[in-house]
């Protein structure tokens, strides 16, 4: 029979905890009673909820081998001597137990806590149940001025309430922050219109004309509001322990010794329930470390807690905020900048030589170097480090640099030495920057000292980067690759920088790709306006916007194919795809498409490929906005528009996300209220799931919004670059793109509206300016000097009733496992 | 002046700088003729040793580190065109073509022994 495990608590380190334990010894029967009636999710990431991010996207749920897990099943007694957790309908006996029962919201003891519209602060139900209280009101009190209630302000203020933060504290986040440190922050939150009140604690709420009066402990201070938030802190979820007499420490939470073991030994106490010899840590970092502890005690391991770093950073209503090590010691310097909001503490040993923590607050760009250097000599020059944030120095090897994965930089740097050449790599391979990302600007720095030069250089003929080709182009207003070349690089080109500098100046709005010196500059494909096969025969993909075609043009096509013997598949672009075209009949193909209404699709081409659409409202009983309708808007609008790599796109209906919008460049979502914009998505090598950029915005601001996406990638991406990897090489990611084609905090979005009014007004059909242009058509032909011959070397066999390159069949058998399919380019 | 080994394979003014065109000759040797930018001419053999298929012609021409070559449209291995090496690969190679222009014709002659090209 095999072991029974019972969890009781499906929390994020509860959820660790399942993961690591099934890795580690899988023979665990394993039953979760999780009290929620949904599965694990990101509790961290809570107030995303109100910007839009759905409870599925927070999810953290996972189906794994061996584990059950009961949703809505509270634990409600242990009986150790029978060994069995019982909950209100049936029993679950355990040979070991873990509690990971975490925290519940602390409400001081008040009269009227209990009314209508009070609230506290944290799990999804609350969140829903503040949402609805918000709609149609306007004023919201957040009784907490810590971590968890600058949340709840940041939340109510998305909701679009008016704000009043209530802290008994003399000065905000006085945890982890002095006194000047909660001053500058309570700057930089008040000119957010949020009101703050430090130093007062409310006495009594009553309910007065369907709102709520609070009075406080201030003479004459009181408010009148609509909704009431408590996130003054979190007690652990000790009750069932203490019910079944296990030890609990003096102020709460079940005692444990460091392999994370109570009183019982067959019973351990996980995250934010544990009482550690007798410390509560309320983050979830210390959490993993004990799932990891009891996964390996379970194992038959002996692990022990190490120590818990309870550095934070974080972005609270746009303000940087970091504490790390010691909060206060023998010796502290200061650097405070009222004018900029900045403020800056480290806590140093008596002699000045060692670093034992310190806090920022409005610039958080050293924290990484700082938090890595704790314990270790001051990195750099203290003014420097105080008033720029600017840093210089190495870091021992023994320093850690991601303290979510425990990673030192002495591992970063032997994965550098083993060849990891950029982040992304270095995520791979180390697990660095893979959880919170704060030390990720550190892993930039340390590719730089191990001496991974990241050029940006297009190729050996220009030093520049695409993004600078594309300034200067612009700036310059050169419209000639030779001009350019001549002024700007060196030698004659190559297959790198002449399509590149083709593609800016397609972008930057030259006319035909095939016009003058241009033609010279095109790859084969965008050459000959279709998609060269590995026998040298080319592919043909014309434009079915939003995958919507009529009988009549599935007819044309087909005849098409016929005519010409091509091979057709539909594409995962829900378009269809001719294959086996030879280069003289290129034109003829072509001349019947564009008769019967076609146009290119631009499979050749870097340039926006397709919008998927689902079925849309029309037909599916579930859609909420015609996603057929706008799928088709948009791929007519961008069509043809040049960029960096190529561009896709899909649109989805409703939330079951049958487009599977989130896995392209920039992916729409229906919502009730109007339309979610995700961008950064990829398929591909590198799979990733695209980023919300904007919320429930309505069909004008959705395209607006993605113009300005789509033009300052076209202006500032790299060559070959993805808007996946574009999104995350931005210093600031999403949230700096969001400033600059949201807020306009560069002042450039006028530019890119006009940039892709022109482009839209410019666009014509390629394929259309080839076969009525005898010039262009010339180029067509197989050979200079016998233009109608096909090319003899080129051979077809016959695979399932339609036509391949010759060879088709040897190379599938000669393949590894290819069971009858063909290798494909 | 026409030397009978060369064939005329189409107008000088037909080809465009830095690009190519495929030329069948009369034995069935199919030949990729390529214009550069200095008006200079280069012709080798059409097809791509790596893939097997007659497209050297729709390759792109360039240089890299000053040498003029042509990168195949398939898999982008460079091309001496002078002496149609192959630099990604020292196995690979195109045959090299003479060839010339006159009176406004583009002719291509004979194969030239590797080497002795230039």
């Amino acid at each position: 029979m095999s072991k029974r495990l019972v969890v009781i608590g499906d929390g994020m380190v509860g959820r660790r905890f399942l993961e690591a334990v099934t890795q580690r010894d899988p023979s665990w029967d394993v039953t979760v009673l999780c009290e929620e009636p949904r599965p694990a999710y990101d509790r961290v990431r809570l107030s995303a909820f109100f910007d839009g991010v759905s409870a599925e996207e927070l999810s953290l749920a996972s189906d794994l081998d061996g584990v059950t897990v009961r949703l809505g099943e509270a634990a409600v007694a242990v009986d150790r001597d029978a060994k069995v957790v019982r909950s209100a309908s049936a029993e679950y006996p355990y040979d070991k137990l873990v509690f990971a029962t975490g925290s519940y919201a602390f409400v001081p003891p008040m009269e009227g806590a209990d009314l209508d519209g009070v609230f506290v602060y944290r799990t999804i139900e609350d969140l829903e149940a503040i949402k609805a209280r918000a709609a149609g009101r306007r004023h919201g009190v957040v009784i907490g001025g810590g971590l968890l209630g600058l949340e709840a302000a940041n939340a109510l203020t998305l909701l679009g309430l008016e704000t009043q933060i209530v802290e008994f504290a003399p000065w905000l986040m006085a945890r982890q922050l002095d006194e000047a440190g909660g001053g500058v922050l309570k700057q930089h939150i008040e000119k957010l219109g949020i009101k703050v009140d430090c130093g007062t604690g409310g006495t009594a709420i009553e309910a007065r004309d369907g709102r709520l009066h609070m009075t406080t402990n201030r003479d004459g201070l009181a408010f009148d509001t609509d909704l009431i938030v408590f996130a003054a802190g979190v007690r652990p979820r000790d009750q069932l322990a203490r019910d079944c007499g296990i030890a609990v420490g003096e102020r709460g939470g079940i005692t444990t010794d460091l392999s994370c073991a109570t009183s019982d030994p067959d019973v351990y106490a996980i995250g934010e329930v544990a009482a550690m010899e007798g410390v509560c840590y309320g983050l979830v970092a210390p959490g993993y470390s004990m799932a990891e502890v009891v996964a390996d005690r379970l194992a038959g391991g002996e692990a022990t807690f190490p120590g818990a770093d309870l550095s934070t950073k974080l972005k609270l209503l746009g303000v940087d905020v970091a504490q790390f090590g010691a909060f206060d010691g023998p010796l502290a310097t200061t650097y405070l900048d009222p004018a900029n909001g900045t403020y800056a503490k480290l806590v140093l040993s008596d002699d000045a030589q060692t670093l034992l923590g310190g806090m920022l607050v409005g610039n958080a760009e050293p924290y990484p170097l700082l938090r890595a250097s704790v314990g270790g000599k001051v990195p750099g020059n203290l003014a420097d480090l105080l008033s720029s944030g600017e840093v210089e120095g190495t870091l021992p090897d023994a320093a850690q640099v991601c303290s979510c994965n425990a990673v030192t930089k002495g591992q970063i740097m032997g994965a550098i030495s083993e060849g990891c050449c950029d982040v992304a790599e270095i995520k791979a391979c180390t697990k660095a920057g893979t959880s919170c990302g704060s030390c990720v600007p550190m892993l930039k720095q340390l590719l730089a000292e191990g001496g991974v030069e990241v050029s940006k250089a297009v190729c050996e003929h220009f030093t520049q980067s695409r993004a600078e080709l594309f300034d200067i182009v612009k700036v310059t207003g050169i419209t000639t690759f030779s001009e350019l070349i001549a002024r700007h690089g060196t030698g004659a080109g190559c297959d790198l920088c002449k399509p590149t500098v083709a593609s800016i100046l397609a972008s930057l709005g030259g006319g035909h790709i095939l016009d003058g010196e241009q033609a010279a500059l095109q790859d084969t494909n965008d050459h000959f306006l279709a998609n060269m096969q590995r026998n040298g025969t080319y592919s043909v993909v014309p434009r079915i916007p939003g995958g919507e075609i009529t009988p009549d043009k599935l007819i044309v096509i087909g005849e098409v194919a016929k005519e010409f013997d091509l091979y057709t598949k539909i594409t995962g672009g829900q378009r269809i795809d001719m294959f086996g075209a030879r280069v003289e009949d290129l034109p003829k193909i072509w001349r019947k498409l564009v008769d019967a209404g076609f146009e290119s699709g631009h499979a050749y081409g870097k340039a926006l490929r397709t919008v998927k659409s689902c079925v849309g409202t029309d037909w599916c009983r579930y859609g909420v906005q015609d996603s057929v309708k706008m799928a088709i808007d948009l791929e007519l609008r961008y069509r043809g528009l040049r960029s960096p790599h190529k561009l896709k796109s899909a649109v989805s209906g409703c939330a079951r996300e049958c487009a599977e919008a989130r896995g392209k460049d920039f992916g729409i979502i229906a919502t009730e209220d109007g339309w979610n914009l995700y961008v950064g998505g990829n398929g591909g090598f590198t799979p990733r799931h695209a980023d919300l950029l904007v919320s429930d915005v309505d069909s004008e601001t959705l395209v607006r919004t993605i113009d300005r996406f789509l033009m300052f990638y076209v202006a500032t991406a790299d060559r070959l670059q993805r808007t996946s990897k574009w999104v995350e090489a931005l210093e600031g990611g999403i949230d700096y793109l969001r400033e600059v084609i949201v807020d306009d905090r560069l002042g450039i979005c006028a530019e890119l509206d006009a940039a892709m009014a022109e482009h839209v007004a410019n666009y014509a059909d390629e394929w259309k300016g080839v076969i009525d242009d005898p010039e262009k058509l010339q180029r067509f032909v197989s050979f200079v000097n016998s233009p109608e011959t096909p090319d003899p070397s080129i051979e077809f066999e016959t695979v399932r009733g339609q036509k391949f390159p010759a060879g088709t069949t040897a190379r599938s058998h000669s393949g590894p496992v290819l069971l009858g399919t063909p290798e494909r380019k | 002046m026409t030397d009978a080994r060369f064939e005329a394979v189409c107008a000088f003014d037909r080809l465009i700088p830095g690009r190519g065109v495929a030329a069948l000759l009369a034995d069935g040797a199919q030949v990729a003729v390529f214009r550069l930018a200095d008006d200079s001419l280069h012709a080798l053999s059409n097809r791509d040793p790596f893939m097997g298929a007659n497209v050297m012609s729709r390759g792109l021409v360039g240089d890299r580190g000053g040498e003029p070559v042509v990168t195949s449209p398939l898999l982008k291995q460079a091309f001496a065109l002078k002496t149609g090496e192959c630099l990604d690969d020292p196995a690979a190679s195109l045959e090299v073509y003479a060839v010339e222009v006159a009176d406004g014709e583009v002719r291509v002659g004979a194969k030239v022994a590797v080497g002795a090209a230039a």
